[in-house]
């Protein structure tokens, strides 16, 4: 409410109005650079969360391989829940809920019709679980098998379907352990290997840093805000293939989207399918929603990917990808 | 008997200074036990809830400016949102602050005028401090027009209403005497509403002062210190007018601190001034903190407001003689602290001042009340019951109905 007091002073706003008229329309937040206060130096936890956003871009956990009587491969992974500290943009630190001490998790990644074996360990302060989108027994779910602290639990299944699909923590309330850090992109390969690509991983998400469960304060693909723009714009080969396996791991948001500049890509949802459904350059995925993109830039130079939702862009989701013969 | 007033002759001054010093020192030491040792030994963990105050916005050509300051435990800054979008900033002296320490935080920003504005300062732990503009607006600085433009507004809604209420004085004396007490009565209405005004305008401001400053008490503080102080005056003034010989003053009322004529007039003037000080202070400052209403026609409601403040400041001067000279005066005295007030609401606007110059007002005005009652208590009636009488209270009515109704036309 304006206050009785407040005033007389309507009239100076005539002259405001007058010099506002004068200043041009604000500029895009991306075209000059938005992505915070620059720090020249960073501070180890921002070390970490680059580092991390950097290797979770391309580094694949394809298991410890053991091949089996009969021929059928097992895979072995090892993978623990850590509660840590986590940096989530520039000077903002989030007390995050961890597969192996970070956002996201590894990217787990096998072969269609492997055996897959995971030991999971929970070394945080209270009960989780993993649960893995795909085919699996009931007791191989991780909704009613909830791992306490200090706890294992094997995970016991044969990977199936190929796609790209997620693993993510099942404890209730599940918002929470999943807004918290707790997810990770699961990836099983067709048994015929798609073509050869260099290929990055993109995991989209939220954190609630002030933890109401209301609204996300920031977006991040890989568990850091701006990271490939600011820290680390993403190098690529002029012509060659890209494929990116875009992930939705959004809470709190219905949905979160993929933007990419000055190219169109193949789109082959949750990567079931060797065939392509959609040839754009904008796709949209709800919450847990996963698909696989395809293209090649035809010009050298720096373009930027972000969410379509520049709300979400301007609150982290924002990169860049380095164009270089 | 003896060995006491001995002691007391010995003048043993280095007990007294002891007798002083030791309950501080005992306080001294159990707040350092406490601190040290005593927290974690009673396990009251520390339960750290964050607060930082934007405590000012300052809007710059081509530049947003925020005042902040930590009122909760040490923390830091991390983000800056404007309009829910992370931009580029600066800060000084730097971006970790103690308890109480204060940064500047500077953000270009092509901020257009009008236009309201969300400003978010994410804290190192995730959390948002917002505070919002409704209508962003270029800060006054201080330069020669700004002080004209400040100046003028002062004077438009401070001392022309009330040297135009002075012009009913003609009017007054043309009444019956018999009205005199429906008059001061209808004074008594006008002060009250703005009295209690006063105090409105203080609680509104206590919203957004951080509480640490314990504003409440600052208002407390004017208001009585205000109320006293002038009590003193009026006594002096009360005194001094009956050594010289005023017939109407008779013993009694000297005692209670009455005053008549001119005297009650400044009074009444020194109390509407305080308040339009505060006043003052509210639109200079309405105007840096962007919540300016849009439209030229609640500044006439303003002027007409105010006019009846100098009604109030005429009722003592109706009978015995009132040079114009003096009417100036008090027009000044009531309506110019308006401009003093607009300057620094502008330019150097601070919440917990304007808590305790709003204090100041409220409290001079009840002053003003007071001394008005008492002049109309009849032989040995209680004041209460003086202001039952018919006149007195259909006065005081009218009085509050008449700022009320006026008050409508700049109800934001």
């Amino acid at each position: 409410m304006i206050s009785r007091r407040a005033l007389g002073i309507a009239i100076l706003g005539a002259a405001a109005l007058a010099a506002a008229a004068l200043l041009g329309p604000p500029r895009l937040t991306a075209e000059r650079g938005a992505a915070g206060a620059a720090a020249p130096e960073l501070t180890p936890l921002a070390q970490a969360a680059r580092d991390h956003a950097v290797q979770a871009l391309t580094e694949f956990d394809t298991g410890k391989m053991t091949r089996l009587p009969g021929g059928r491969i097992l895979r072995e992974y090892w993978i623990e829940a850590k509660h840590a500290e986590v940096e989530v943009a520039p000077n903002v630190r989030f007390p995050a809920w961890t597969f192996d001490g970070a956002v996201p998790g590894p990217t787990i990644r096998c072969t269609e019709g492997d055996s897959i074996r995971i030991y999971f360990t929970n070394r945080g302060t209270m009960p989780h679980s993993m649960h893995f989108h795909g085919f699996h027994r009931a007791n191989m779910d991780g909704v009613f098998e909830q791992v306490s602290p200090g706890q294992t639990f094997i995970y016991e299944f044969a990977a199936r379907p190929a796609g790209l699909h997620v693993y993510h923590c099942h404890t209730m309330p599940v918002k929470m352990h999943i807004a918290r850090g707790l997810f990770g992109a699961f990836l099983i390969d067709p048994k015929t290997p798609r073509p050869k690509a260099r290929e990055m991983v993109m995991v989209m998400n939220g954190f609630d840093t002030d933890l109401n469960g209301e609204d996300n304060e920031f977006y991040t693909v890989n568990g850091y805000a701006n990271v490939y723009f600011r820290d680390y714009p993403i190098p690529v080969k002029l012509g060659e293939l890209q494929r990116v396996y875009l992930v939705n791991m959004t809470e709190l948001d219905l949905v979160n989207s993929m933007h990419t500049h000055a190219t169109f890509f193949d789109v082959y949802p949750t990567g079931t399918s060797t065939r392509p459904s959609l040839y754009t350059d904008t796709i949209v995925l709800g919450q847990g929603e996963r698909a696989i993109l395809e293209f090649r830039y035809p010009y050298q130079g720096r373009y930027l990917f972000h969410a379509h939702q520049n709300e979400f862009a301007e609150l982290g989701w924002l990169g860049q990808f380095e164009v270089k013969p | 008997m003896s060995r006491e007033s001995g002691g007391r002759a010995g003048g043993s001054s280095l007990r007294i200074v002891a007798a002083a010093l030791a309950p501080l020192l005992l306080v001294a030491a159990m707040t350092w036990w406490f601190l040290a040792a005593g927290v974690s030994w009673l396990r009251l963990g520390t339960a750290p809830i964050e607060k930082l105050a934007i405590e000012r916005v300052v809007f710059r050509p081509q530049e947003i400016v925020l005042n902040v300051r930590n009122e909760g435990p040490a923390m830091s800054v991390g983000q800056i949102l404007v309009n829910e979008a992370m931009w580029d900033f600066s800060i000084t002296p730097a971006r970790d602050l103690d308890r109480l320490e204060s940064a500047v935080i500077s953000i270009p920003f092509d901020w257009l005028e009008a236009e309201p504005y969300r400003l978010t300062v994410v804290s190192g732990t995730g959390i948002r401090h917002t505070r919002e503009v409704d209508v962003a607006m270029l800060t006054p600085t201080v330069d020669p027009r700004s002080l004209i433009v400040f100046g003028l507004l002062g004077v438009f809604v401070g001392v022309i209403p009330v040297l135009l209420g002075l012009l009913w004085l003609p009017f007054l004396r043309a009444l019956p005497r018999a009205w005199m007490d429906f008059w001061i009565a209808l004074t008594m209405g006008l002060l009250l509403f703005l009295g209690i005004d006063t105090l409105k305008e203080a609680l509104e401001i206590l919203e957004r002062v951080p509480s640490f400053l314990n504003g409440a008490m600052l208002t407390a503080l004017g208001a009585v210190g205000a109320f006293l102080a002038l009590t003193g005056v009026g006594r002096a003034m009360g005194g001094g007018s009956s050594r010289r010989g005023g017939a109407e003053s008779t013993g009694s009322k000297v005692a209670r601190g009455a005053v008549s004529g001119m005297g009650l007039a400044t009074l009444i003037a020194i109390g509407i001034g305080l308040h339009n000080l505060g006043e003052g202070l509210a639109i200079g400052a309405a105007y840096t903190l962007g919540e300016v209403a849009l439209g030229s026609f609640l500044i006439v409601g303003f002027t007409l407001h105010n006019t009846t403040e100098g009604l109030a400041i005429l009722s003592p001067l109706v009978e015995g003689k009132a040079p114009i000279r003096n009417l100036a005066l008090l027009g000044l005295i009531g309506g110019a602290p308006t401009i003093l007030g607009t300057w620094a609401g502008a330019f150097t606007y601070s919440d917990p001042l304007s808590l305790l110059f709003l204090g100041i007002g409220a409290g001079a005005i009840f002053q003003v009340v007071r001394v008005l009652a008492l002049a109309r208590v009849q032989g040995g009636e209680a004041v209460l019951d003086s202001l039952a009488r018919p006149r007195l209270l259909a006065g005081l009515l009218a009085g509050f109905v008449v700022m009320y109704a006026t008050s409508l036309l700049v109800a934001g």
